[in-house]
């Protein structure tokens, strides 16, 4: 199939489904097995989990909802007019109009590492943000490229995706650690041990350990299913696949680490922020919040301009 | 018995479901076809309302360039009074061939082309030319999205019953597709 702009954007939608199915059926399977472990069935274990499921919200929903100035705070982001920098203000204001996005608040980072990254729960509470790094570095139509990236971002509602998906790894570290600690504590609820409590006891013990990591697992392929279908958005809006491509050879060979590169936020900017991390190794690729600059950049020369 | 009869409500039932909420999709479509057309419009009232900044800073150096500055303001009118896009294309491209040639004689006076307010001008013209481009290609995306609607199939089938007809495509019309003559005097 000849793997042009919307040829990919149309894959990248399937898989991230198929993604998302799976790890809904996943996380139904692993809260079932742990709600059962512990000794809750029917009702008493839908509140159960209702229960954690609210928690696990209120605990990741709050950074969702604030994300932007959580990051923009972190990142030591200053706000600019369009008479501070006009060139970066006019090139962020073109593609809104080619994507069809309101304006979004622009922010400079001042850092020489080069880096961008956008946040926001929807088009119209949206902000970008570029380090001067950068600005120094890309030529126009680069910076074109990964401004359409990260726009594609918000288009593409990623922040909301990301959301609900970290809001389910929430509930699964969760009911893991208070599954352990009834364990170690005895059971609370109605017990129920006969032949299957056993059964689901052992069960229990497998997901409370491999869970959380599977669902970390399954959260990072996500993320870097959202990162293939940003680099394609990008690209169907400046028609200029190269630009972006040619942004991320130059971004990558920057070796220096974002000086404000953190965990929480690392998954946001448009390439991974701890330089040097990016092995080769499979393992190391797995935990990546990116995929690779070599995948990306061969994605995006195979795209045929229509 | 019963059930014949409920099978063939539910399937009424489905089949309206499906006609309702192709139809709210088709008229959403439709709605920001209209929408990113008057997109262009912005953009390009953004540029008939920088030109007479322009032709007064120039006039200001160029006294006596009369026919460059008639072709100007004889094509903004033209633009300003178009009826349809037919009309506002081609009177679109007579602007742009006319400020190339505003532009093309300002290099003849180097006084002018170092005021900052002709360079400040000359960059925002020029972003402008950029902005009429990305919302063309933003309009022409929203056409694409209603046409495919309405075309496939089965909304096709149905499409048609409710009056939806495709958009036309903002397309460079034949004399567009010319290079654009630069006269110098």
């Amino acid at each position: 199939m000849v793997p042009t702009i919307y040829n990919q954007i149309d894959s990248n939608r399937r898989k991230t489904i198929v993604l998302m199915i799976a790890f809904s059926l996943f996380i139904g399977v692993v809260v079932y097995v742990l709600v059962r472990a512990l000794g809750y069935q029917g009702l008493g274990a839908l509140s159960f989990v209702g229960l954690f499921l609210i928690i696990s919200g209120l605990i990741n929903l709050s950074s969702y909802y604030w994300s932007d100035k959580l990051v923009l705070g972190l990142s030591g982001a200053k706000p600019i007019e369009k008479k501070d920098n006009p060139e970066l203000f006019r090139t962020v204001e073109n593609i809104c109009i080619a994507a069809g996005l309101p304006l979004p608040k622009i922010y400079l980072i001042d850092d020489p590492a080069a880096n961008a990254f956008a946040t926001g729960r929807d088009p119209k509470h949206a902000a970008v943000a570029v380090t001067n790094g950068l600005l120094q570095r890309l030529d126009d139509l680069e910076l074109e490229g990964v401004i359409a990236h990260e726009l594609s971002h918000v288009k593409n509602y990623d922040s909301r995706l990301m959301s609900i998906v970290v809001v389910l790894v929430g509930l699964v570290a969760i009911l893991a650690d208070v599954f352990f600690r009834m364990m170690w504590w005895g059971r609370g609820g109605s017990s129920e041990r006969r032949g299957s409590g056993i059964l689901f006891l052992v069960l229990g013990i497998i997901a409370a350990i491999l869970a959380p990591i599977v669902a970390n697992l399954i959260k990072l392929a996500i993320s870097r299913r959202r990162e293939f279908l940003a680099d394609s958005s990008g690209a169907l809006i400046t028609r200029y696949p190269e630009g972006l491509a040619n942004a991320l050879i130059k971004i990558s060979a920057d070796q220096a680490t974002l000086k404000s590169a953190n965990n929480a936020t690392a998954h946001l900017y448009i390439s991974n922020p701890f330089k040097g991390k990016e092995a080769k190794n499979w393992l190391v690729r797995l935990f990546s919040t990116h995929p690779p600059i070599e995948e990306r950049v061969a994605a995006l020369k195979a795209m045929v301009v229509p | 018995m019963w059930i014949p009869l409920l099978v063939v409500v539910g399937a009424i039932a489905i089949f309206g479901v499906f006609v309702w909420s192709l139809y709210n999709g088709l008229v959403t479509a439709k709605i920001r076809v209209a929408e990113s057309w008057s997109g262009i419009d912005v953009q390009l009232k953004r540029r008939t309302d920088l030109i007479p900044n322009l032709m007064e800073t120039v006039k200001g150096y160029a006294t006596h360039e009369r026919e460059v500055f008639e072709n100007v303001t004889k094509a903004r009118s033209a633009l300003l009074g178009a009826g349809n896009a037919k009309e506002a294309a081609s009177a679109d491209n007579m602007l742009t061939g006319a400020l190339k040639s505003l532009f093309a004689v300002a290099e003849a006076y180097p006084e002018l082309k170092a005021s900052d307010n002709f360079k400040e001008l000359q960059d925002e013209l020029s972003d402008t030319e950029t902005k009429i481009a990305a919302s063309r290609q933003f309009y022409n995306s929203n056409v694409l999205d209603f046409n495919t609607k309405i075309q496939v199939f089965p909304n096709s089938l149905i499409a048609g019953t409710f009056g939806f007809k495709s958009a036309e495509f903002f397309e460079a019309g034949a004399g567009e597709r010319e290079p654009v003559k630069v006269k110098f005097e």
